[in-house]
């Protein structure tokens, strides 16, 4: 008995020594382990650490403001309330969502984004339910909180443009940033975020994104925020106060109607731009929720092109509308003179070409005033070959044509008006023919309306203006709204005053080719007409006597412009029309140009007190 | 009839037996317990609010408790023991009931505000049952393997009704404790392995009727880098909260991980990362020599004894001790699964120190009646 017992102590001794050294060896072997965890790797996990401790997060700034000359603003933020479900904050997630789809109705496409997201995403990172919540829905969430655990209300903002379709071609777009607007700015990378696409959003994007403010907070790998250790507020986007007056703006493009048609009009002293119109137009917040395959058939099929802002991206033939810039040229090179006479036959004949006049009976003998007045084309022809076409050109480029102005928006087309190296470049030498079709602004001359609304104004003023939108930034003047920060044209005051005083006569004497741009009240408008040809017309089709142009299809007609300045006699504000195939300009521009300008001068925003900084400081609290 | 009012007689009076419990054991305890103190000092960012005060407070009245069941005959313990069991049992029942849902798993009943997790009750009254048992057996009823079924009966019903729960940790952790008492009771080398041939099968079956989470556990342990922001995301914290600790650590107080909020759940279960990190190396092996000395202390208590059913008590309970242990540090360092052991006397949390304390009491006990008279049946 004894002995069992003991044998039963022997076989307990040795076999719990045996498991005690068991135990030891395997806390040893932690030991080891963690020997090789705290020392041999210590210096890549310390590492690790680092990592692990603090992050930077970027808060999004508001957008800046775009207000108009007055102060109204007429793109802005709007604050976006949004319904938020954070997972790990409720039991039941199909009951919350139950119990807000009771207050606020999902549709089965929103529910099913919802799923997908829960699915994805992590428990403690919120998942949109549901954006651009009411007030009244907001008030109701609100109020049912305790059955809606959970799901939590943020405000966020979007773009919100107070005209969308009328100023979608200044003011461009926002969308969100692609790769290519990953410019080192931290902000791009920041969710919910855009960047300008075009137009003044495009241009000013850096001053109306804004600084975005940071916050430092303590987060674990997960991202997962335990505590905000300091915060640095942001800086809201800059204002930018533009010089148009968004009433006059409504009212032009509510004049030109449907047409393909656009129309600029400056502030002829320091070239401020008081309207720009290019019609159609188009919505950009389409663009914000995703453009309809459809939607974007009809604008990229129409030919009337809404996509495209044709006051500075259209390229047409300036037509008669180029004569001045013919005048001033001869008078400058003094190859004619202000009474020079030349002789109108109804044609010119150069070698075996023989060039029209629009009037095939002939204007006889006139000189530089009656040649504006009639528009007179083989005077032009004249002073063409007597001036050459390098002269011509340099003075075109001078008065803003064919040359690339400071717009502050993106997209301006140059166009050109050739020099004869330009030609030889091409590989043809320049031929007379060309020179003489130049002097009616036929041939390789294409300019955009915003170069013909300029042209206008240096005439109008004498002076280098350059056509801007901008005024103010942050309520601040820019440089440019004074007429001495623009330098002098450096053509001579006399020669100036011939040419307008046959624009003048174009539009207020008799037997001028614009009687229709007449203004009905006591100023005067000087202007000049033109037409650009789209297609070549034949000597045959000329000659049958029964051509007009009215009979040829649509885009084959051609494009009638008008150039004009008011009031003549202290020029104020320049404008420039052009119909896109509406065939003549005295007929179908003209007309434009006298309602526009008549509404210009009413308006007169160039001359009302307009406001002050503090008010647009006022205005932003 | 006379033996048996015999038995019941110490033979020492009270002073002998305060004398003879082991303090140098005691002693051991204190400094676990106030390695303890200073980890959670430091996990609740140098306050000892809310984790230390109590803590320590828990860990006094432990000790009393410890004390007091010292004293109390090994043989009045001993009758108890399968009253134990039965009580650990019902509780296991009892939570599956109406326990409290925590992490997916009911383990936790609330007793007078007071949550208990009845699977550590189970495993102490599990050691005294099977020592109960073991004690009466003579060397040949051990090698019947008849004597063998009730307590395997024994060990298996608790296990099942934790893996219910589910815990699959801690129903491992009890089958084995139930294996090393069959082990040191003297059972032959290979009736363990006639039972473990099996296992792999078993442990197939059991894969594939786990839980999501528990799959979830296992995969990223054999993978932690594959799900670093998900279910890896503890080991791979805990790892570089321990790596950049280094040999010397950060100091007191000057762990990042820990004090950022890396670490998960750094006062209970991964306190001893915590220690890792601010402490480095030396301060962590000092953790681990500290609990291998607790650990030989209980067994050499086992080994001094002179009746079965104390050596097996002191080797069950030292056994229990070291699997806590090992299975919280291998843990947190990524070496096995997670499991949501707490490392005794250190970690935060009430009802694991008293089970603790309450073990400790009977080891004790143990201790001080290691010579009575304590005949098991067969020598009647």
């Amino acid at each position: 008995m004894i002995r069992r017992d003991i044998r039963r102590g022997t076989v307990f001794t040795r076999r719990a020594l045996l498991v005690g050294g068991a135990q030891t060896l395997l806390l040893g072997g932690l030991a080891a382990r963690l020997r090789q965890v705290q020392v041999e790797e210590g210096s890549r996990y310390a590492t690790l650490a680092e990592d692990n401790r603090v992050t930077a997060r970027f808060t999004a700034p508001q957008r800046g403001r775009v207000l108009d000359r007055f102060g109204a603003q007429v793109a802005g933020s709007l604050i976006n309330w949004r319904a938020l479900l954070v997972t790990e904050q409720t039991v039941d997630v199909g009951r919350s969502l139950d119990n807000f789809s009771a207050i606020v109705p999902l549709t089965d496409a929103e529910r099913a984004r919802i799923d997908r997201d829960l699915r994805h995403g992590k428990s403690f990172i919120p998942i949109l339910i549901k954006e651009y919540l009411s007030r009244d829905a907001m008030t109701k969430i609100e109020v049912n909180a305790p059955d809606l655990p959970g799901i939590l209300v943020d405000a966020g903002t979007s773009r919100t443009y107070n005209y969308p379709y009328e100023l979608a071609h200044i003011l461009g777009y926002v969308a969100p940033p692609n790769e290519s607007d990953m410019d080192g700015d931290p902000l791009t990378a920041l969710p919910g975020v855009k960047v300008g696409r075009a137009g003044i959003e495009k241009f000013h994007d850096l001053a109306l994104r804004g600084h975005p403010g940071v916050v430092h907070l303590e987060v674990n790998a997960v991202g997962r925020v335990i505590r905000e250790l300091d915060r640095t507020d942001g800086l809201n986007g800059d204002d930018i106060g533009l010089a148009f007056d968004v009433g006059l703006q409504l009212a032009v493009q509510k004049r030109l109607g449907d047409d393909a048609a656009s129309a600029v009009v400056l502030d002829c002293r320091n070239g401020e731009i008081m309207a720009m119109v290019s019609n159609p137009s188009f919505d950009p917040t389409l663009f914000a929720t995703g453009v309809s395959q459809a939607q974007w058939k009809e604008w990229t099929k129409d030919r009337r092109t809404p996509l495209i802002n044709k006051a500075t991206s259209g390229l047409y033939a300036p037509g008669s509308t180029f004569k001045m810039a013919v005048a001033l040229a001869g008078l400058d090179a003094k190859a004619i003179s202000f009474h020079d006479r030349l002789n109108c036959p109804g044609h010119l004949d150069l070698g075996t070409s023989r060039f029209h006049c629009w009037n095939k009976a002939g204007h006889g003998s006139l000189d530089l005033h009656q040649a504006l007045k009639y528009s007179c084309d083989v005077y032009f022809y004249q002073v063409a070959l007597r001036t050459g076409i390098d002269r011509i050109s340099a003075m075109a480029h001078r008065l803003g044509m064919g040359t690339e102005l400071d717009i502050d928006i993106p997209g301006q087309r140059v166009g050109q008006v050739p020099t004869r190296d330009w030609r030889l470049s091409k590989g043809h030498p320049w031929e007379l023919g060309d020179t003489v079709v130049s002097g009616i602004g036929q041939g390789y001359i294409v300019v955009s309306p915003l170069q013909l609304a300029t042209y206008a104004a240096r005439i109008a003023t004498g002076r280098a203006v350059q056509p801007h939108f901008t005024r103010r930034i942050a309520g601040a003047m820019q440089p440019g709204s004074q007429p001495e920060d623009w330098p002098d044209l450096a053509v001579p005051e006399p020669m100036l005053q011939a040419v307008r005083s046959g624009m003048f006569a174009v539009v207020n004497e008799a037997g001028g080719t614009a009687p229709r741009a007449r203004l009905a009240g006591p100023a005067h408008l000087a202007g000049k007409t033109g037409s650009s040809q789209v297609r070549r017309v034949s000597r045959k089709q000329r000659e049958s006597g029964t051509f007009d142009s009215k009979n040829l299809p649509w885009e084959f007609r051609p494009h009638a412009l008008f150039v004009a300045y008011a009031p003549y006699e202290q020029p104020r504000y320049a404008l420039s029309v052009v119909v896109e195939h509406g065939n003549a300009g005295g007929t179908a521009a003209a007309p434009l140009a006298r309602d526009i300008m008549a509404e210009v001068l009413r308006r007169d925003p160039a001359s009302r007190q307009d406001d002050e900084p503090a008010q647009v400081a006022d205005a932003k609290s | 009839m006379i033996e048996q009012r015999l038995w019941l007689k110490s033979p020492h009076d009270l002073t002998g037996k305060i004398f003879r419990i082991n303090w140098l054991f005691v002693l051991l305890l204190c400094a676990l317990a106030t390695v303890g103190y200073v980890a959670l000092y430091s996990a609740a960012d140098g306050s000892p609010e809310p984790y230390a005060t109590r803590h320590i407070v828990r860990f006094a009245f432990g000790l009393l408790l410890m004390i007091c069941i010292a004293l109390v005959d090994i043989r009045v313990i001993a009758r108890f023991s399968w009253i134990a069991y039965a009580v650990g049992v019902a509780l296991l029942i009892l939570v599956l009931k109406v326990g409290h849902v925590g992490k997916g798993a009911q383990r936790w009943l609330e007793l007078g505000g007071q949550q208990i997790q009845p699977s550590e009750l189970m495993k102490l009254g599990l050691i005294l049952a099977l020592a109960a048992w073991f004690h009466r057996a003579n060397w040949e009823r051990i090698g019947n393997p008849l004597f063998l079924l009730p307590p395997l009966i024994a060990v298996l019903v608790p296990v099942a009704l934790i893996l219910k729960e589910p815990n699959l940790g801690t129903a491992m952790i009890t089958m084995m404790l139930g294996g090393m008492l069959f082990f040191a009771a003297g059972v032959r080398w290979w009736k363990f392995v006639l039972v473990l041939v099996p296992v792999p099968f078993a442990a197939h079956y059991v894969y594939q009727h786990l839980h999501d989470y528990q799959r979830a556990r296992i995969d990223t342990f054999m993978n932690p880098e594959s799900d670093p922001l998900g279910a890896g995301y503890n080991i791979i914290q805990s790892k570089i909260a321990l790596g950049s600790g280094g040999m010397w650590g950060k100091g007191f107080l000057q762990g990042t991980q820990g004090h950022l909020d890396f670490l998960p759940e750094k006062q209970t279960d991964f306190i001893f990362t915590m220690i890792g990190e601010e402490f480095g190396l030396v301060g962590a092996i000092a953790v681990i020599t500290l609990l291998i000395l607790i650990t030989w202390g209980a067994l050499l208590i086992g080994l001094r004894c002179k009746h079965q059913y104390g050596r097996l008590v002191a080797f069950g309970i030292a056994c229990n001790f070291f699997f806590y242990c090992f299975v919280n540090i291998a843990m947190v360092m990524g070496v096995i699964p997670v499991g949501g052991v707490p490392l005794p006397l250190i970690s935060h949390g009430g009802s694991a120190m008293i089970t603790m304390m309450v073990a400790f009491g009977i080891l004790m006990s143990v201790q001080v009646h290691r010579d009575v008279e304590f005949a098991n049946s067969d020598n009647d």
